[in-house]
């Protein structure tokens, strides 16, 4: 058996109300007070598509061998890098080794799914992969993709072990219909009218790929139990399934309301949200549209209910914290030219050969043990930091990524520059041992004390804005957040 | 066993500056500003200086690297100048140089002169600054504030004080400070304040307010030191000598490993028990007449009064409230306004408390002036709780 082994998501917890995008933009088009329904997925200043694709992953990961990934695809079309590949970020930061193929897969909105259908179809490889979509799209001020859409991330692990949902086919259907576009030197999307979208787009190329699908694998439209088709428009999936003949209980929410469509990524998310509830041979649907439509189909098995992940879509979905300010989240996306202070002026130019040194220490928060005295120490160091040991290249590779933490000192520091100031920073001592002075991120106020547990986190460390570049690190979280 | 540093060198004179915004003035005027009263004190001659040494703590923001600026504003003659950087120790650790090459008998006569240029940088508190290309890639961007602050969690965690205790001792160190920095011509803040305005600033790193923070000043200070012999010559008598020079560096020990608990300053601790072992102090709290420690922040105070011996460990809240280091108290911590007040031109503050040290031993201190000082103990850190620089110097009468 072949099919899906294993999933992930990723959510970010700040949620943007949509009435605070009402409120800051009605004046100029009040028909956004129709969208200010529910709230949205955003990314903090510190997360982006790399940061969300490394917790979704780890989230698959939690129930998928690390050693046994050898391919790890990542989809999106808000890939930071244009030309630094970002599966490889991703799969450092997971600690998956050097000895796997990694792809980059963009340009389109269904690029997860036909990233998905490739490494199903590559079954005789018989190569446990994961695929990894993950989106953080900007949008114009007031406009209607930025009530509608969300930011998050989910993961899936593809072979032959442990099959939860098993690979019955796909179809696919490609055409250059244009629904909106991003070119080359384009920061936001451009896009064209949802009734034309709906009827020539989606009404026209999903029953194409669909419908192929059904007959080569001899299934039933009613049979479907769980049709996933992203969208942002909201009555749309329904439609189209009533055109295919498919129950409308078995339309997937699209939860525009409570996560905003995440781009590429949301075929993924919910697949997952499906995933999380599903029982043993339900059949799944999952389209993918974008110049085209992809179609897969899934039936899912027994092992699901012993695979599910520690946090899954909804309890990514449940772990969020009310954001208000709009203006924070245009700051954050860099939609207005914010005041930095002097402070933000320093320049951080990142020293290439210095950052590959001390990669997997950066991107694997890997430190190391001692084989003398057994002191775990992060950053390694020569010698051992063990004043009754102090022995010369004694340290073996200790990975730290999952190790909790509990705070030892700490400050919320409002003279330093931070791009969501007070900066929360201190001194974490790990489980088991080692200690960093370190970054905190997500921290609601009052949340840490001296003695919290915390968790570690991939997380933007800085931006260079001069050229271009970011640098990523581990942040503590306040475990309960 | 090295006998140590104990009275071999005098302090043959002094000068300081105004520490303050000072931006009529260039680091070549603050330096100029110290050394002529220094060199008019010493009563000698520029020529009589052998070698020299020359504290600035953060280049890039004034005066730039290497012994040139120092060599060239006071238009030196030719002779070795060593620029020393080591963060807040750096005014000590000039004064150090000058010390140990009297005392090696390499020079009879030698200048140590700390400058910091900080006002020019164009906002408040010490200037942003890289760590060093390795640092930069993970340390958080902490700031000053930022993190001495931890001390106080740290510090609450262990001795479970509360924490409206806590900051009301961090804000009676702070009208203390205000206290005396009033009655300093020379100071930077000069200006009284109530504890209540201390409790209630604005945070800049919790739970440390404004109040809770020392100046970031403009300044210069220095010393010319020689032998107790060449002083006496000189026609010197009441004379100051050192009587102990000790700094101990962090070495990864609190941040990496795991016996620190982030209350307090190891550091110090070591440094400070070498100091009283160098001066022969077998008790502190009963032989030392003033501190000046280094109150970048009012927690570090608090905390470094248990870390020198002066207050029981878990006891410098109650102390401090009790006005133990007040102007009036047992050992009087900061007569001159400290960093807190008299200001904090990193590469100076060193050199600036060893010249209240000498005022005072002197009589010259004015509104302030102490009855009767005989010890002296100067404390400097540089860096953060987790990894600094500590310095100490005991300074007292030469008897």
């Amino acid at each position: 058996m072949f099919g899906i082994t294993a999933y992930g998501a990723y959510i970010p917890r700040s949620r943007l109300q949509k009435s605070a995008i009402a409120d800051a933009n009605a004046w100029f088009d009040a028909s956004l007070r129709g969208l200010a329904k529910g709230e949205r997925s955003v990314c903090n200043w510190d997360e982006d598509t790399i940061t969300m694709a490394v917790e979704a992953g780890q989230d698959c990961l939690s129930v998928l061998d690390p050693g046994s990934v050898k391919q790890l695809y990542l989809a999106s079309t808000t890939l930071p890098f244009l030309d630094r590949q970002n599966s490889v970020v991703v799969s450092q930061a997971l600690n998956l080794g050097s000895r796997l193929r990694t792809m980059d897969i963009s340009a389109s909105q269904r690029s997860s799914t036909s990233a998905l259908i490739n490494l199903l179809d590559a079954e005789k490889a018989g190569e446990a992969a994961l695929l990894i979509a993950s989106e953080h799209r900007r949008t114009k001020c007031g406009s209607r993709q930025e009530m509608l859409w969300g930011d998050g991330a989910a993961a899936l692990g593809v072979g032959s072990d442990g099959v939860i949902a098993e690979y019955l086919g796909s179809a696919s259907y490609v055409t250059d219909f244009v629904d909106h576009y991003r070119g080359e030197d384009a920061t936001l999307d451009y896009d064209w009218e949802e009734r034309w979208v709906r009827d020539e787009g989606y009404l026209k190329s999903v029953p194409a790929a669909v419908n192929e699908l059904l007959e080569q694998t001899g299934t039933q439209a009613a049979d479907i139990n769980h049709f996933v088709l992203p969208s942002d428009q909201a009555r749309t999936p329904a439609v189209v399934a009533k055109a295919l003949g498919i129950n409308a209980e078995a339309v997937v929410d699209s939860h525009l309301q409570d996560c905003g469509v995440a781009g590429t990524a949301h075929a993924l998310l919910l697949l997952a949200s499906v995933l999380d509830q599903a029982n043993s041979g339900e059949l799944v649907l999952l389209a993918g549209f974008g110049q085209g439509a992809d179609a897969i189909l899934l039936r899912v098995t027994d092992a699901l209910a012993q695979r599910r992940p520690g946090l899954g879509f909804n309890g990514a979905l449940a772990r969020r914290r009310v954001e208000q300010n709009y203006n924070r989240f245009l700051s954050f996306n860099n939609l207005v030219d914010r005041e930095i202070g002097k402070r933000g002026e320093l320049d951080k130019q990142s020293y290439l050969p210095a950052m590959h040194r001390h990669k997997d220490f950066l991107t694997g928060f890997v430190g190391g043990q001692c084989r003398s005295c057994g002191t775990i120490q992060i950053p390694r160091e020569n010698y051992c930091v063990n004043p009754d040991c102090g022995a010369l290249d004694s340290q073996d590779d200790y990975p730290m990524a999952s190790k909790p933490g509990r705070v030892k000192t700490w400050t919320a520091d409002r003279l330093t520059f931070d791009w969501n100031p007070p900066a929360y920073f201190g001194m974490v001592e790990f489980e088991g041992g080692g200690r960093l002075m370190m970054d905190f991120t997500e921290v609601e106020e009052g949340a840490i004390e001296s003695g919290v547990a915390v968790t570690t986190h991939f997380r933007i460390k800085q931006f260079d804005n001069q050229r271009g570049f970011r640098k990523y690190f581990w942040k503590a979280i306040p475990a309960q957040q | 066993m090295a006998s140590g540093i104990k009275d071999k060198v005098v302090i043959l004179g002094m000068g300081c500056s105004r520490f303050g915004e000072r931006w009529d003035a260039s680091p070549a005027d603050l330096m100029s500003e110290a050394f002529e009263e220094c060199i008019a004190d010493a009563g000698i001659g520029k020529d009589r200086i052998e070698a020299a040494w020359f504290g600035a703590g953060i280049d890039a923001f004034n005066v730039g690297p290497s012994a040139l600026p120092l060599s060239v504003a006071l238009r030196l003659p030719n002779i070795p100048v060593t620029k020393v950087e080591n963060m807040c120790a750096t005014g000590t650790e000039a004064f150090r140089g000058a010390v140990y090459a009297v005392a090696s008998g390499a020079c009879d006569i030698a200048l140590a002169l700390g400058v910091e240029k900080l006002k020019d940088v164009g906002y408040g508190g010490l200037p942003q600054r890289t760590r060093g290309v390795e640092n930069d890639m993970y340390w958080p961007n902490l700031s000053a504030p930022g993190s001495f602050a931890q001390l106080a969690s740290g510090y609450r965690a262990k001795h479970g004080v509360d924490k409206g205790d806590l900051k009301r001792a961090m804000a009676h160190i702070s009208v203390k400070s205000h206290a005396n920095g009033a009655k300093n011509p020379k100071a930077h803040l000069r200006r009284e304040i109530t504890e209540e305005q201390a409790m209630n600033a604005p945070y800049i790193a919790e739970p440390i307010g404004l109040f809770d923070c020392c100046g970031v000043s403009d300044g210069s200070a220095c010393a010319i030191v020689t032998t107790p012999e060449i002083a006496r010559q000189l026609g010197k008598s009441d004379l100051v000598s050192v009587k102990a020079l000790q700094l101990a560096a962090s070495n990864g020990n609190e941040a990496s490993f795991g016996d620190w608990d982030g209350s307090y300053l190891k550091t110090t601790r070591i440094a400070a028990q070498r100091a009283y072992n160098e001066a022969g102090i077998k008790h502190p709290r009963a032989e030392i007449s003033m501190t000046e420690v280094h109150d970048c922040f009012s927690i570090t105070e608090l905390v470094t009064m248990e870390d020198l011996q002066l207050a029981d460990e878990g006891q410098a809240v109650r102390d401090v409230l009790n006005g133990d280091f007040d102007a009036g108290g047992r050992i009087p911590c900061q007569i001159d306004g400290g960093l807190k007040c008299f200001g904090h031109p990193i590469g100076a503050s060193g050199l600036r408390m060893i010249y209240e040290n000498y005022l005072q031993f002197l009589g010259r201190a004015g509104d302030r002036q102490m009855a009767d000082p005989r010890l002296a103990l100067n404390h400097n850190l540089g860096g953060f709780p987790h990894q600094n620089i500590c310095s100490i110097s005991i300074i007292g009468r030469y008897e």
